[in-house]
């Protein structure tokens, strides 16, 4: 870990720490997210267990949105995305400084999200447990890298923040499926996830790999 | 010169379209078990090639911006143009296939649509040069041509692996009826009304690409005067 990755890392967390804006938005959004699913379904038995890795998948998706245009956002004010911009450091250091703050943000909301959802779905996992640890970071990474860079990309946009959903999602479809099969197969106990994590671990390291590639081209780009 | 020649290919390209539509229309015998609807896959499949070529076109177009936008500016300009034209065209295509899609399915399958490898992949790759040209129409300036080619570049990547995914996600369901390669299953006597149709099809594309392309050179070009005389205004 370089020392600008570091420094950008220890500044977002430092902001995040005193404003918890991010986090308590993220939090209401995707309860709101998961209480309205539950009033629209009354998910009761295995129908709830089916739906529920959807629901999960689809609630951090939309929460995460909301963290992801202020990732860059807040930036812009005092003009300091130019001064990053003119800083000799890579910009591969500043985005990936910046996706793991909000890996760690929406990591931190499903954690807290989880016994909610559990309680409130009447959820008992039927599969292996321990693999929901291995799939929800690998489908929130897989959101939350491609989610700072598309930030990234329409920061300086018309409707950037409607413009980032609308290019976000098309792209994440892939990602949003195996998770929500993984999340499902472990929760109804049918199916081997294994596949789906497979899948999972690919596309994050073929989008990762991506995006710290081009960042400096979107980043500088004028 | 160059207006009569595209003049002439104009008018090719339309009595190739009459003529393929002909062939679809009266000439291929009907098809033994679906009907006259079978008569779709004339449509059907040749909007899919051109749509799949163009994303291509696109895609190389993308690529080829991001490696000359240093070091040759006009060919990088050519090379947007292209991921344009590539684009925008591509979606009319790939909308036609959509649309005929579901209007076939109905009558084979008994359903409008299914959640298969391909039904999805070509729906994902709409959504995503559909996204793609709304980036291009909220995005301003000259930035909004690298920022159109990163994306296009993310898009491309997403394709295959939403085929794979979704071949693991479907594999209890039975393979679409339109087989692999273009001809499979179809009778010799519907072969040359299937081909003259991808051909008038192809042209008409092209066509329609080329016009495009020609118009955002010309945007392009009036971009740059206007650059130009404002610059020598405040100059």
């Amino acid at each position: 870990m370089t020392r600008a990755l570091w420094t950008h890392l220890v500044k977002d967390l430092r902001i995040e720490l005193r404003s918890l804006d991010a986090l308590v938005s993220m939090l209401f959004f995707s309860l709101l997210v998961v209480v309205l699913f539950s009033i629209a379904f009354d998910p009761h038995g295995d129908f709830s267990r089916e739906i529920a890795g959807g629901v999960l998948s689809v609630a951090t998706m939309f929460a995460s949105v909301s963290a992801l245009n202020q990732a860059w956002a807040r930036e812009i004010r005092h003009q300091v995305i130019d001064a990053q911009r003119m800083a000799p450091a890579p910009g591969a250091d500043l985005f990936l400084a910046k996706v793991i703050a909000n890996f760690l943000f929406v990591s931190i909301v499903q954690v807290i999200l989880a016994p909610v959802f559990l309680i409130m779905y009447n959820l008992h996992i039927e599969g292996q447990a321990w693999l929901l640890a291995v799939v929800l970071p690998l489908g929130t990474w897989a959101l939350v890298g491609n989610g700072i860079f598309f930030a990234a990309l329409s920061i300086r946009t018309r409707n950037r923040e409607l413009l980032l959903s609308l290019i976000l999602f098309p792209i994440f479809i892939p990602a949003l499926l195996a998770m929500v099969r993984a999340t499902s197969s472990i929760l109804t106990g049918d199916s081997d996830p294994t596949l789906w994590i497979k899948l999972l671990a690919g596309y994050d390291i073929i989008f990762t790999t991506v995006s710290l590639l081009l960042f400096d081209v979107v980043f500088h780009a004028e | 010169m160059k207006k009569l020649l595209f003049g002439l290919y104009a008018a090719i390209v339309l009595v190739l379209m009459v003529w393929g539509f002909y062939m679809a229309i009266y000439v291929a015998p009907e098809d033994a078990m679906q009907g006259e609807i079978f008569r779709i896959i004339f449509y059907h499949v040749p909007s899919a090639s051109v749509a799949f070529v163009f994303f291509a076109i696109s895609l190389a177009g993308s690529i080829g911006y991001l490696a000359c936008r240093r070091n040759s500016p006009n060919g990088a300009q050519v090379a947007d143009a292209w991921a344009l034209a590539g684009a925008e065209v591509g979606v009319v295509f790939c909308t036609v296939v959509l649309v005929t899609g579901p209007i076939w399915g109905r009558r084979a399958w008994g359903i409008w649509w299914t959640w298969d490898a391909r039904l999805t992949t070509t729906l994902v790759l709409w959504l995503i040069y559909v996204s793609y040209l709304l980036l291009r129409r909220f995005a301003a300036g000259p930035q909004v041509q690298t920022l159109a080619a990163v994306l296009g570049i993310f898009g491309a990547l997403d394709v295959p692996i939403v085929y794979m995914s979704n071949r693991w996600w479907r594999t209890q369901h039975p393979a679409p009826v339109f087989g692999g390669s273009e001809g499979s299953g179809m009778d010799p006597s519907m072969l040359p009304a299937f081909f003259w149709n991808m051909g008038a099809w192809f042209a008409w594309g092209i066509l329609i690409l080329a016009l495009r392309y020609r118009v955002e050179r010309q945007q392009q070009k009036f971009a740059a005067e206007e650059a130009q005389a404002a610059l020598n205004e405040n100059g």
